[in-house]
């Protein structure tokens, strides 16, 4: 079927060209109508974006088509969270748009089926660098924002093993290291994340930061992380502290206030059970045990608590010592993280499929991306799959200079 | 037997410029034969001054006795080598010598040669002036006698057509579409070639007011007159497409053709298989070349041949290169590309490809260091005390 590309609600100027595609596959019937209907059926679409918001909603009809996240969500969801170069893009063209994408797709079905009352699973995003780990981990993270969930986002883990610029003995306990400008970093976006939870979830147990500062049972959690927001000596524990509550409270009241379901998200995983370049103050090498922040981190892993889910995706751009063709998780895990994470989920997240792509380009192409006459032909677009060979960061570092 | 075998030998050693033996004749000799201008025919591309040579260092008698001593060396050679030696051609000679006399030398002008006299004696002016000193040529007081008497004789042949032209245009048989010289496939001989043509220098404005003379000669209607003049002063051009090798198209027991070609550049050897399977995956050492060239550079590299000929998503490509870095890689791979490609490809494509450089080996290697420098071009550093 030929079919005319419109202007989308998104969009005020309307495009000057139009192109003409054939779509294959079934189920694709769509309709080039011109205004805005919010109906459930996505009546307008453009063949490479779709109106359904909603993550929850997304299923395998819409795979290879665009959603946008509300600026608001994205806000409070991701302050920290999305990739450096995503975060240049959203700015740029002024909207957040993500690509529906099997992985994702399976996430979250995952996370639809599953009990709540057992051990939380765990999910292992894998695949080729520049594949869309990252961001099939944050579009299952805002399905679980929009769901109601306590989002705990930790964007990469491996900031936390090196570039270091202070690392303090922890002052609970003598053997471990403290990470507080980190540590802080974290808590505060954390806090912009989960506002509202911070008054409802009370802390279970008294801790003691210093001789004169303490935190009281039953205090709401969100002092406990202005505590750690404010004492950078103590935000570590602070992190600690934050993390055992969440813990133990998660599955907890099935009614009532306080009930929530807990997602654990890390980003580069490998890192925890990898090696650091962090040295002590006698040139020696610290271990990730060694620090706090790590081994608490650790101790979420553990699916030793209910009610919620573990979702994490492995990382090999920001790994540390290990070869740059590695990307399996037994390969970048270790076998001391293989170990820990057995059993796990694996979700393999290749590089973009014909469809996906086509969609990619027809996205670049509406937002006047590609400004370069060649690009737009028939030629140039079989050139760039070559050049990039369907992997998403490749394509996207090549259109930038485009 | 021998004494003819050793002459043969003598004669076949003779290499140019080894020519240490000069034969001063005396012009007393000279003075009493006829004068005859006596300007051998042979090539001497590197001999630079060939009009101030001075006197002429060989007689044409020494020139004939070298001629026939060249023959009958050419006789003894055919019987070492057990050949006939009434068919021993100069390609054959040079095979024998380079068999009999293996030279690792590098330069192929410092190999043993043997080679017709007339190629190996340069040209050389004869006496250009009698007993008395007054100059045969009427031009001599020029300087540049032959070639201003080459000019002579242009001018005088384009006055000839000129009157052709008139006696036609009278006849009334005058048109403008007569039979023209063909020109394609062949150019005009360089300066280089000219001077040793005229056997003296010209300098780059007589050159080209002589080449300027030709074109004004040809763009007249009856130049066909003094066509074999013309074509005197052009060489032929070889079509260089005729000269490739397409490698040969092989099926597979599915029916999918391919073809194997190599590639080299520095010291990087690859050797491709090109599938005509309709997908455009690249394979490279067993990984996808996205792997193995992070480098965008390396992969447009490999882009070029199948973008220029237009088959993008078309073929299949496996590759293994080894040796040099990956930007040499690159470029052996893409050499193996463009020459499987032309099994499957027309003439005219090829005729392009071999234009745009596609099927050129890159001759660069890395310069060889010398002693006293640091490198192959830096020096030490230079101290003034």
């Amino acid at each position: 079927m030929n079919l005319h590309k419109l202007a989308s609600r998104l969009r005020p100027t309307v495009t000057q060209k139009f192109r003409h595609f054939h779509i294959q596959g079934s189920g694709q019937q769509l309709e080039a109508v011109v205004g805005e209907t919010s109906s459930a059926e996505p009546s307008l679409l453009s063949v490479f974006r779709t109106s359904e918001q909603d993550p929850a909603c997304h299923s395998e009809r819409h795979t290879g088509q665009y959603y946008t996240i509300p600026p608001a969500h994205i806000q409070k969801l991701f302050p920290h969270g999305l990739p450096p170069r995503f975060q240049l893009q959203v700015k740029t063209f002024n909207e957040g748009c993500v690509m529906v994408r099997p992985p994702a797709l399976e996430l979250i079905s995952y996370l639809k089926r599953v009990d709540y009352s057992k051990p939380p699973l765990r999910y292992i995003l894998y695949g080729d660098t520049g594949s869309g780990k990252t961001l099939s981990l944050c579009h299952a993270l805002h399905y679980c924002y929009t769901q109601g969930w306590l989002i705990l986002h930790i964007p990469d883990a491996h900031l936390w093993v090196k570039n270091c610029k202070e690392l303090l003995p922890s002052s609970s306990r003598p053997s471990r290291f403290d990470q507080p400008i980190q540590a802080s970093q974290w808590l505060k976006n954390f806090k912009i994340t989960n506002e509202r939870f911070l008054s409802k979830i009370k802390t279970t147990q008294r801790y003691v930061w210093t001789k004169r500062e303490s935190t009281e049972e039953g205090r709401p959690l969100g002092e406990l992380v202005d505590q750690g927001v404010n004492r950078m000596k103590s935000s570590s524990d602070v992190v600690g502290a934050v993390l055992r509550e969440l813990r133990l409270q998660a599955g907890g009241a099935t009614d009532g206030e306080g009930a929530f379901k807990l997602a654990v998200a890390v980003d580069g995983v490998n890192a925890l059970w990898g090696k650091t370049t962090l040295k002590k103050e006698d040139k020696t090498m610290c271990e990730p045990e060694e620090l706090t922040l790590i081994h608490n981190l650790r101790k979420m892993m553990k699916n030793d608590w209910s009610g919620g889910a573990i979702l994490t995706a492995l990382s090999q751009t920001g790994s540390l010592f290990k070869p740059r063709s590695a990307y399996l998780p037994n390969e970048l895990l270790g076998e001391e993280g293989f170990d820990n994470m057995e059993p796990f989920v694996p979700v393999s997240v290749p590089n973009y499929s014909e469809k996906e792509f086509e969609s990619c380009y027809l996205y670049y192409l509406d937002r006047n991306w590609l400004q370069h006459p060649h690009s737009r032909s028939e030629e140039g677009k079989k050139e760039l799959i070559f050049l990039s060979n369907k992997n998403p960061s490749i394509l996207e570092r090549l259109c930038a200079f485009l | 037997m021998a004494a003819s075998g050793c002459r043969g030998v003598r004669s076949i050693l003779w290499k140019y410029g080894s020519c240490g033996k000069s034969l001063c004749v005396s012009r007393s000799k000279t003075a009493l034969q006829l004068p005859v201008r006596q300007i051998c025919v042979s090539s001497s591309l590197w001999k630079k001054n060939l009009a101030a040579a001075g006197p002429e260092k060989f007689t044409q008698e020494f020139i004939n006795k070298q001629v026939e001593e060249f023959e009958v060396g050419k006789r003894h050679l055919a019987n070492m080598m057990g050949e006939d030696p009434e068919t021993f051609t100069q390609e054959d000679i040079d095979r024998s010598i380079a068999y009999l006399f293996p030279s690792g030398l590098f330069d192929k002008r410092a190999r043993p040669i043997m080679k017709h006299p007339e190629q190996i004696f340069p040209k050389q002016t004869a006496v250009q002036w009698d007993a008395e000193g007054r100059p045969f040529h009427f031009l001599f007081y020029t300087g540049k006698q032959s070639y201003y008497s080459l000019l002579h004789d242009l001018y005088e042949k384009i006055l000839a057509i000129e009157r052709h032209q008139a006696e036609m245009r009278n006849k009334g048989l005058y048109t403008t579409d007569t039979k023209q010289i063909v020109l394609t496939g062949s150019r005009w001989l360089l300066k280089e070639e000219m001077e040793e043509h005229l056997v003296e220098n010209i300098s780059d404005q007589d050159y080209m007011r002589l080449i300027q003379l030709m074109e004004r000669l040809l763009s007249m209607p009856y130049c066909s007159l003094e066509e074999e003049f013309v074509l005197k002063f052009r060489r032929h051009l070889e079509v260089q497409s005729r000269k490739q090798e397409i490698p040969v198209i092989q099926y597979d027991p599915q029916g999918v053709a391919f073809s194997v070609a190599d590639g080299r550049r520095k010291s990087a050897k690859a050797s491709i298989t090109l599938r005509d399977s309709g997908s455009g995956n690249v394979t490279i050492n067993g990984k996808n070349y996205l792997h193995y060239f992070p480098v965008l550079q390396d992969r447009e590299q490999l882009l070029f041949p199948l973008h220029f000929v237009g088959t993008l998503g078309r073929f299949d490509i496996e590759g293994s290169v080894e040796g040099s870095g990956h930007s040499a890689q690159a470029g052996a791979l893409r050499l193996a590309i463009s020459r499987a490609l032309l099994s499957f490809v027309s003439e005219v494509e090829v005729e392009k490809m071999r234009q745009a450089g596609l099927l050129t080996a890159d001759p660069r290697i890395k310069e060889r260091k010398k002693p006293g420098q640091e490198g192959a071009r830096r020096k030490f550093t230079w101290k003034k005390r």
